[in-house]
């Protein structure tokens, strides 16, 4: 199962932070939900989307860092300018919705997408 | 810095590149920089993305440790022919007892370098886990130095 980050932005509401042009284009099949960065660096394997509440500079570097598809922020967290630059550098889409962490997952979790847990 | 210098390459090594990289510490403003630009040298490289990737992961974290604990580093990037080295030197309190420092969880962190979703204590570990080759030395109240490398069919 893999959805393209147009649908995972229109299943959750999403406003579409930067990186609309890569939309259409990107495909996850997993997605790895953290605050913690270690956590994601530690855990997360290659093309997954990253959901987070952290809206630092570091969730930027760290979606580039570990090649992730992009990163949705929930609770309606947004980046501030220079979050949205760096992403905007390196084509990682950000996304934002107001639902909670637990509400996303659940919600992408029932459209099929897995867990992105490097083995 | 420590004074411990990085190695030189051994004879017949030939360093395709070289570069040094300053962080300074309580950057976090600029905390990612260092692996970000790393990484867009070992793509221009053709460096394997997969070592890419683990080398990217382990300069974050080592540029963060940097960041949260230390007063200032150089990181040292050598690319050779099948391996990628670091060598990051850092002047600052050093650590007291590695096996701990080294023991996932383990952490001395603040609030603030929580807030920023770092130190929960799996970064030295986290490195080790992405190199093929890693050491650390450490001397208290001088500075820690960290070695590790990837290697990859050349």
């Amino acid at each position: 199962m893999t959805m393209r980050l147009r649908e995972v932005a229109d299943l959750l509401g999403c406003q579409v932070v930067t990186g609309e042009e890569h939309l259409d284009r990107l495909e996850v099949d997993a997605c790895f939900a953290a605050d913690l960065m270690s956590d994601v660096l530690a855990f997360s394997r290659a093309g997954a989307l990253l959901i987070t509440g952290l809206a630092s500079l570091q969730a930027a570097h760290t979606a580039d860092v570990a090649d992730l598809a992009g990163v949705l922020f929930v609770s309606g967290k947004r980046p501030a300018p220079a979050v949205v630059e760096l992403a905007c550098e390196n084509s990682i889409p950000l996304l934002s919705t107001t639902l909670s962490m637990f509400e996303a997952c659940g919600r992408l979790f029932g459209a099929g997408l897995g867990s992105a847990v490097r083995r | 810095m420590n004074g411990d210098a990085p190695p030189l390459p051994a004879p017949g090594e030939e360093v395709l590149y070289s570069e040094s990289f300053p962080i300074r510490g309580n950057d976090f403003e600029h905390g990612g920089s260092v692996a970000a630009r790393v990484k867009v040298i070992l793509k221009q490289l053709g460096i394997p993305s997969d070592s890419i990737r683990h080398l990217s992961i382990s300069n974050f974290e080592a540029e963060m440790n940097v960041i949260m604990y230390a007063d200032e580093a150089t990181l040292e990037l050598q690319v050779l022919s099948g391996e990628v080295r670091v060598i990051l030197a850092d002047r600052g309190p050093g650590i007291v007892d590695l096996d701990l420092a080294m023991q996932e969880g383990y952490s001395t962190a603040t609030p603030e370098m929580r807030q920023r979703g770092f130190g929960a204590g799996l970064g030295l570990p986290n490195i080790k886990r992405n190199s093929d080759v890693f050491s650390i030395t450490s001397t208290v109240g001088v500075g820690t130095t960290l070695r590790y490398a990837v290697q990859f069919e050349a």
